[in-house]
């Protein structure tokens, strides 16, 4: 059974995209990938479930 | 270098000059730590035991150097622990660096009470010098040095052995044949047994080094220190000044320059500044996890890393293979005896099996940490660490090594639970221990009022206790006191309760009520006729 969420849950979904834009503005692509990686971990403890995490691997994967 | 600590004799044995090959009930190869605990454990069985090892000395390197406290509670019963643990550095604490910054620490004996800590450091010649004692002092051990496995060759119930001697080569047959001789097993080749797992790309320098130095005892742990740039080091205290250091040195590696005494001194310059130490040994190697696919063929039965090897992050080696020893001993000597079948030797498999993949888990897991395969993989491993001073759960990420704790063996030998039990006691573990004051006013611990036998250990609660065939019984409030409390608490203990302990000191059962039915069932069961 499902558990990851793919409806929008943002309550403002251009905002969250653009905190993410902002966030990376200016680095080189290995400082961007150093940051996506910390908010991966960040992330997917906040979400503290290995089903949803699982989901989300194979749906980034494309292997879903 | 420091040369061999202790050498030992070879002696002609009869079966030398015997005209057929002697029948021995039980022959172990190897007298490594796990070796000798399993003729230890086997002869104070009263079981007969030829030991054979094909050296005459032991002490070349430190080698092992962590013992868990399961191990020690093993040694305990066998009647060394405490020996050990006089002569070894008891430690618990833990820490981790980052660079050169402290990122994390950690104590590893969260609960008091029990008579042995959870580690203590004592390089591995130490410990077998004092099991080759204790063997000595065992009438049924006959152990043999500069006895070198040539042949194996199995037969339906037994197994005949031949060996190398300084007078050459003899025969002897072996009931049952226990392969306890290491990660290069010549039993293992003899039998052309697959031994198949993973072997990491990443060297590892160890150095054992003799140094006067104040730091305190602890594991230091360091990813990407400004000594060792790009790479995890790893620092241990053991006794008499000696300290052990190992450096990852990465895939590249040359193992014969990196080996040089030149080049490892100049590395640990680096490290320890203008401090003043010696070599003491040094050694390359690579992690290994694998493992036979079965640990029982026949009437061969393989233990310690002669069946499973691990990384040494993680002290899972030597701790898993006295474990495998204790497991078996038992066993085997209620099949000798005849007190069970041969399908018992099956639950050693099953049980050890349980915990060699556990313990192949953990290090495999340790070694992605502590060695990422590629630029991505170390991108996440730096990114927990760069978390780790901010976020407690990063910190919980960081494996460098997972310290041994005994398996729960999830095994038909226990009686499953039908009372509702809370407490920290957990059926297929071992029994936890606690202060306890015994009948003769002696203040002491549960584990030494449990004998290598199988015990019902009940609580006491006015009713005349009753004798049972074939079980020792210990009482809670009559032959040992709960002086602290502390074992109604880890055995959710309340009077009339009863435990049933296998002679390793696992639980395999417990009631709320004694019911001598249920119990002998339960005994039944845990001797594999259940």
């Amino acid at each position: 059974m499902a558990k990851l969420i793919t409806q929008l849950q943002l309550a403002d979904a251009d905002a969250a995209y653009v905190a993410l834009v902002e966030a990376r503005r200016g680095l080189s692509v290995e400082e961007a990938a150093d940051l996506d990686t910390k908010l991966v971990l960040l992330l997917a403890n906040h979400i503290g479930d290995l089903d949803v995490l699982d989901e989300a691997i194979a749906l980034a994967k494309g292997t879903e | 270098m420091a040369a061999s600590r202790y050498t030992f004799a070879y002696r002609r044995a009869h079966d030398q000059d015997a005209r057929a090959a002697v029948r021995h009930p039980v022959v172990v190869v190897g007298a490594g730590p796990v070796g000798l605990a399993a003729a230890i454990d086997l002869g104070l069985r009263g079981i007969a035991v030829v030991l054979i090892d094909d050296a005459d000395r032991i002490g070349e390197g430190s080698r092992g150097i962590c013992w868990s406290k399961r191990t020690l509670e093993i040694c305990d019963r066998l009647g060394v622990g405490e020996k050990l643990v006089a002569q070894g550095v008891t430690w618990k604490l833990g820490k981790v660096f980052r660079g050169d910054e402290l990122v994390f620490s950690f104590d590893l004996l969260p609960e008091g009470g029990h008579k042995m800590p959870a580690f203590i450091n004592l390089q591995q010649f130490q410990v077998e010098k004092a099991l080759v004692d204790r063997a000595g002092e065992i009438e049924t051990i006959d152990l043999r040095w500069k006895n070198r496995l040539i042949g194996v060759e199995p037969h339906n119930d037994h197994v005949r052995l031949t060996i190398d001697t300084p007078d050459g080569p003899y025969a002897m047959e072996a009931s049952w044949l226990i392969a306890a001789d290491g990660a290069r097993s010549t039993t293992r080749d003899r039998l052309g047994l697959n031994f198949s797992g993973v072997t990491f790309e990443d060297k590892f320098l160890i150095a054992d080094i003799k140094m006067a130095a104040d730091f305190p005892t602890e594991r230091r742990f360091w990813f990407d220190p400004s000594f060792h740039s790009g790479q995890s080091a790893l620092m241990h205290r053991q006794p008499d000044n000696v300290w052990r250091i190992d450096l990852q040195l990465g895939p590249e590696a040359d193992v014969m320059e990196e080996q040089t005494p030149e080049r490892v001194t100049a590395r640990l310059k680096r490290m320890l500044g203008e401090r003043a130490f010696s070599l003491e040994w040094i050694s390359i190697y690579r992690f290994n996890c694998r493992r036979l696919e079965r640990f029982v063929h026949g009437r061969v039965v393989f233990v310690g890393d002669a069946a499973h090897q691990v990384s040494p992050f993680g002290a899972r080696g030597a701790n898993s293979g006295v474990q495998d020893a204790e497991n078996l001993a038992w066993k085997l000597a209620a099949v000798i005896k005849g007190e069970a079948g041969p399908a018992l030797i099956d639950s050693y498999e099953r049980e050890r099996i349980q915990a060699a993949d556990e313990n192949i888990g953990h290090s495999t897991r340790s070694t992605d940490f502590i060695a990422p395969h590629s630029d991505s993989e170390r991108r996440l491993r730096n990114a927990v660490l760069a978390l780790a001073p901010r976020a407690e759960f990063a910190r919980r990420m960081i494996n460098s090594g997972r310290l041994s704790v005994a398996t729960v063996y999830d095994t038909p030998l226990s009686t499953p639970d039908e009372d509702v039990f809370g407490g920290s006691s957990r059926l297929g573990a071992p029994l936890p221990d606690a202060p306890v004051r015994t009948r003769d006013g002696r203040e002491g611990h549960l584990m030494e009022s449990i004998p290598g036998a199988f015990t019902l250990l009940t609580v006491k609660d006015g009713a005349v206790p009753q004798a049972l065939p074939g079980l020792q019984v210990v009482s809670i409030g009559e032959d040992v006191i709960d002086t602290a409390g502390l074992l109604a608490q880890r055995l959710d203990a309340t009077p009339g309760a009863a435990y049933l302990l296998r002679p390793d000191q696992h639980l395999c059962a417990r009631w709320r009520r004694f019911d001598r039915g249920k119990i002998e069932a339960a005994k039944e069961r845990a001797l594999g006729r259940g």
